[in-house]
């Protein structure tokens, strides 16, 4: 960050009061994307398109290592260097000294012989042009000694340990009350077995960067979601002070937490860029990103549910293992969400880490509850049928109004689960669903209903932003922040614009950029909330010195059609602002009311499937999600961010699965041909709806997130309609027709 | 990409004369090729460009039809008299890939396009197809796309084509020039079982061009169709796929039937054994499920696809009595 002006964040610790931002003159619109037609037209460049002006970049391509486990033999590359074009192959033999160890922000690539993974890179070709380098790596002959891997999760559960804390306010297991005893005294009980399998993140845009040195100085332009820890990534790793690092990411093709870790692209065009003393390019391929970048792993989840016969739930226990390299600490944290959920008093959670000898397993949206929420709220659907109860009604009586694990110390924020519920109920015609399964025909296909509750955990990370007015009357805010095709441009336009009364063309977004002041990134659903505040705060900075400078009252004054106005007075803001314009800045700086509150946008999700008779193919034929989510900022991205979600609970219900090779530690379908996500035709008409809600104590926008929260319990309830239609009930994600086939009846 | 030479045919003969080079592949809608070659699977180091021949779809005076090999699938799909003669075929064409892919994809390589195994289109691992006598890494692999019939201890990969399961139902002949001179293939006979040669998709000799095929005049072909099951609604390979056409008499009883799968083997699998046992026997679900169990009585499947043979089964009996019941004019696609 090289703000000339330090800045002073505010510290969020108490409600946000009323402000201006609740004017809604211009917030909650659904106004389209600023930078829609930019993107439409091909004038967003993303990185590998980013034009070198030197016109002297070269082209850098990975190769891989195709083993899980074992050292390099031996490594020909005389071939490659020998061939046309090329410039450069770097190997373990020849790197840089690095940064070391490798951790969370530090990734040195080729460090010596030994193979981690499959998909680890063990060689770089750079050549002038793109053909000249893919040829020339296929040429780099490398020899394994190979161990053997272990890349079967339920294999590696008796061997699982205990992970350390993601952080302080995340154990790694929770107990409250007795749940032994709870659960053994329960009238109806549930305990079943749910596992789920590595996802990918499959975002359009592969992971690609460009290097450029000045002196000692580096740019990178690349796809990343959070420039703060990509520049602490790249400093660490090649031995430089932060101020020497500039990272540019203007425009991400999508990421889904794929592209929160830095990866040999970034490292190793900056390590090439460096030796040669011209710009490097380097993409992987989408096979490649499957093997050298993150994806969600696998989990085991056993859900133990005890209730009353009314259905009040008594106990509830939650324990989850997966899967990740050994020494890597993160875990998904599939339980978690369980702790808030519902209530009941005797309550246990618990996550192991089994190793897996395959890529690095990580974020994927919603990482934990888009995995724990396919089991818990399949249990709760189990539960249900038990008690002969309707599953919307068993959730509104567990329905609670304070952390269930913490006591009535700790209420929520906000929390409208059961109005999700009922509206949503009501908007779907649930009341037409059949309790029992199987009743419903039409032709060869089996139709039900099912639903589940959306829970998704509020974070607010600190954010800074700086905002200049100039004597045209344009406004120009700048913050490091991402948009990763969410629509972050257009809703900061908004706050911005709400907070000095100017229409949305009068104000220029500028994101992406190290040198702008440091920001949350794109991340855990608080991007929009965490720079959205920091944009806030800095508009209101501004909205002070407007004032002064108008010697106005800056607590009466009002800001309108780009003037400032009180008491009948008004001044025009570009006459204040003057040749030499003027600026501010703002950030903001979370307190302690993630402690004193539990917070989290809620939602229900209903889906209607048809189940062929035949061949056991699903096919989703109708969805809708219902959520609160605090202040909506823009009717259509929050839209868009909900239903996107949603399909991608689709996804995870029915298709998505990245196969591990057990001999090569790979993964098998690693291609957009054969790893599937939803096509269209997957996607029938899917609707999204919001609850009013505001939440002061989520920050000052009164928003909560909505990133993610589409994607929590969408797939349970695709799978319990897929029960509710044939009476096929499957623990294994995804439901793919050879698992519901081995349930049908014979051919009638 | 290693380098190649690139030229365009410009008649038959020249062809065929650039294409008998040691080392020349044809080049069609490049879908399937020009993938292969940006993943090293193939490198050839000339390229036909065949696009410019014969791509007429004519209705012949003696009640065939014929399709040049170099129709695009988008446009024999749409042709009116396959509409409405082979509803079939277009139901295939229509199953398969994407709108894009089909506007560029061309019959004859259509016919010739690779198999979609993922251990083939991956060079780390080992595939008797694309090295011969290396191995094969989809018997003990991640096998639910592959072959339950007709299979060998050196290859389980199928013939991913849904096109070509259509025109194996029809009887479709295949029209062959090559530097001995033209000859015809009965559609059956075109793709091979992998035995111990899986390097050989086809028994089309090096060099041999497809020039067209010839759709039979088979009036029942009009109450035929074809029906895909896969892992989403589209833009995926077939698990299981039935190209058929039934003909019963006024009695009830089954006078011809045509049936192939898609997705069990190395090539568009003809079901004869079904053919067999349905002809003459009345068209009810109870035949159907019969002759179905006696043409999957060998399957034999692997670690990931034993629903195969089941779902071929359901599959077969869905379609043929769906056949029976379908109104004449609700046929065409
Ligand atoms: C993402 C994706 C999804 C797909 N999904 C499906 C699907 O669901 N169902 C399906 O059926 N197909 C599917 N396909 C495959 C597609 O149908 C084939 O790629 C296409 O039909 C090949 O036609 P082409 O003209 O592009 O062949 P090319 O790629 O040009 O050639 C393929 C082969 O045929 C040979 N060849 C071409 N013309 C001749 C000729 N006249 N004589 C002799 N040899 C010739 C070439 O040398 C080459 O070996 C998919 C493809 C992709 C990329």
């Amino acid at each position: 960050m090289q703000s000339q002006t330090p800045i002073r964040p505010s510290l969020f610790d108490s409600p946000a009061g009323p402000n201006p931002l609740d004017q809604e003159h211009l917030l909650g619109r659904g106004i389209a994307r600023v930078d829609g037609p930019l993107k439409v037209s091909g004038r967003a460049p993303y990185a590998y398109e980013v034009h070198d002006p030197s016109n002297t970049a070269l082209v850098g391509v990975l190769v891989l290592s195709t083993v899980a486990q074992g050292s390099i033999r031996t490594l020909d590359a005389v071939a490659a260097e020998h061939a046309p074009g090329v410039r450069l192959v770097l190997t373990h033999r020849n790197m840089q000294r690095q940064g070391g160890p490798a951790s969370e922000h530090c990734k040195p690539q080729m460090a010596d012989a030994t193979v981690r993974q499959n998909g680890q890179v063990v060689a770089l070709v750079v050549a002038d042009s793109f053909e000249q380098a893919n040829a020339a790596a296929a040429m780099v002959a490398v020899a394994y000694d190979v161990k053997p891997a272990l890349t079967d999760l339920a294999a590696g559960v008796p061997q699982a340990t205990v992970p350390p804390p993601r952080s302080p306010s995340q154990p790694v297991d929770t107990n409250v009350g007795d749940f032994a005893q709870g659960f053994a005294a329960a009238a109806v009980k549930i305990d079943a077995t749910y596992t789920t399998p590595h996802q990918a993140h499959a975002m359009m845009e592969p992971h690609a960067s460009m290097a450029v040195w000045d002196g000692d100085h580096l740019t990178l332009h690349t796809s990343h979601q959070m420039l703060s820890t990509c520049a602490q990534t790249l400093a660490s790793t090649l031995l430089l002070r932060p101020d020497q690092v500039r990272v540019l990411s203007p425009y991400i093709g999508g990421g889904f937490g794929s592209k929160l870790v830095t990866y040999a692209d970034a490292i190793l065009s900056a390590t090439a860029a460096r030796q040669l003393g011209r710009p490097v390019k380097i993409a992987l391929t989408r096979p490649q990103v499957f093997g050298q970048t993150t994806h969600r792993t696998a989990t085991i989840q056993r859900v133990r549910l005890g209730a009353d016969a009314d259905g009040t739930l008594r106990a509830i226990g939650h324990e989850s293992w997966s899967g990740n390299q050994q020494g890597q600490t993160f875990y998904e944290t599939a339980a978690n969400q369980t702790r808030l959920l519902y209530a009941a008093h005797d309550r246990m959670t618990a996550h192991r880490q089994v190793r897996l000898d395959l890529p690095l397993a990580s974020s994927m949206r919603a990482p934990g509850e888009a995995v724990g929420l396919l089991a818990l709220e399949c249990a709760m659907d189990e539960l249900a049928e038990r008690l002969r109860m309707d599953p919307v009604a068993l959730r509104v009586r567990n329905d609670t109004q304070y952390d269930p694990e913490k006591g009535p110390s700790r209420p929520f924020s906000s929390r409208r689960l059961t109005e999700c519920l009922h509206e949503g109920a009501a908007r779907f015609g649930w009341e037409k669903r059949s309790p029992v399964p199987g009743q419903r025909r039409e032709g060869q296909w089996l139709v039900g209903m099912g639903m589940a509750s959306a829970i998704r955990n509020v974070a607010l990370k600190p954010s800074n932003a700086e905002a200049t007015l100039d004597g045209r009357g344009i406004l120009t805010v700048g913050t490091a922040m991402t948009d990763i095709g969410t629509g972050t441009y257009t809703i900061l336009t908004q706050i911005a614009g709400e907070m000095l009364g100017l229409p949305p063309e009068r104000v220029v977004m500028q994101l992406g950029d190290t040198d702008l002041p440091e920001a949350s990134g794109s991340g855990g659903s608080f991007g929009a909330a965490s720079s959205g505040s920091a944009v806030y705060y800095a508009c209101a900075q501004l909205r002070i010195a407007l004032a002064r400078r108008a010697g106005f009252d800056p607590a009466r004054s009002r800001f309108e059609n780009g003037q400032i106005i009180q008491d009948g007075r008004a001044v025009s803001l570009a006459s204040l602002a003057g040749a030499q314009g003027i600026a501010a800045t703002g950030g903001i700086k979370p307190g302690d009311l993630l402690k004193k509150y539990a917070q989290a946008s809620f939602g229900a999700h209903f889906a209607e499937v048809g189940v062929d008779a035949d061949t056991g193919e699903v096919r989703v034929r109708r969805m809708l999600g219902v959520f609160g989510i605090g202040r909506v900022l823009n009717a259509s991205t929050a839209r868009s961010q909900a239903i996107g979600g949603m399909i991608f609970g689709i996804g995870a219900a029915l298709m998505e699965d990245v196969v591990p090779d057990r001999r090569h530690g790979d993964f098998v379908n690693h291609d957009l041909a054969e790893y599937h996500v939803p096509v269209h035709a997957d996607v029938p008409a899917v609707e999204a709806y919001f609850v009013e809600e505001v939440d002061p104590i989520a920050n000052p926008l009164k928003a909560k997130g909505v990133g993610e929260l589409g994607i929590c319990g969408a797939g349970a309830a695709v799978a319990n309609a897929i029960y509710n239609a044939s009476g096929v009930r499957i623990r294994d994600y995804p439901m793919t027709l050879d698992k519901v086939l081995a349930g049908l009846p014979d051919q009638a | 990409m290693t380098p190649f030479d690139y030229a365009r045919a410009g008649d038959t003969a020249a062809a065929v004369r650039m294409g008998s080079v040691a080392g020349a592949r044809y080049l069609g809608g490049g879908t399937n090729l020009v993938d292969l070659m940006r993943e090293n699977i193939e490198q050839p180091a000339s390229l036909v460009d065949v696009t410019g021949l014969g791509s007429a779809i004519e209705e012949r005076a003696d009640g065939t039809v014929w399709i040049g090999a170099a129709a695009r699938n988008t446009a024999i799909a749409g042709h009116a008299a396959i509409r409405r003669r082979y509803p079939a075929l277009s139901r295939a064409i229509l199953a398969g890939a994407s709108g894009q892919i089909r506007n560029m994809a061309t019959l004859g390589g259509n016919l010739l396009q690779r198999t979609r195994c993922t251990y083939f289109y991956d060079d780390a691992a080992r595939c008797n197809k694309r090295e011969p006598g290396s191995g094969c890494d989809a018997i003990d692999g991640f096998n639910r796309i592959h072959a339950i019939l007709g299979a060998s201890v050196a290859c389980v990969a199928t013939h991913p084509s849904d096109m070509c399961v259509a025109l194996a139902a029809l009887d479709a002949v295949v029209h062959l020039e090559g530097s001995a001179g033209a000859r015809t293939l009965p559609f059956d006979a075109l793709h091979r079982l992998p035995g111990g040669r899986p390097d050989r998709d086809t028994e089309l000799q090096p060099g041999e061009l497809v020039t067209g095929i010839e759709l039979p005049s088979l009036a029942f072909a009009a109450r035929s169709t074809y029906r895909k099951v896969r892992d989403r609604s589209s833009y995926a390979f077939a698990l299981v796929s039935v190209a058929a056409a039934l003909d019963v008499g006024g009695d009830g009883t089954v006078r011809d039937v045509r049936i192939a799968l898609g997705g069990v083997a190395h090539k568009p699998w003809r079901a004869h054994i079904a053919e067999q046992s349905l002809r003459g026997q009345p068209a009810t679900e109870a035949s159907f499920r019969a002759a179905a169990a006696a043409e999957l009585a060998d399957a034999a499947p692997l670690t990931h696809n034993a629903f195969k043979p089941e779902l071929a089964r359901r599959t077969i009996v869905a379609v043929l009595s769906g056949l029976t019941e379908t109104p004449m004019k609700e046929m065409a696609p």
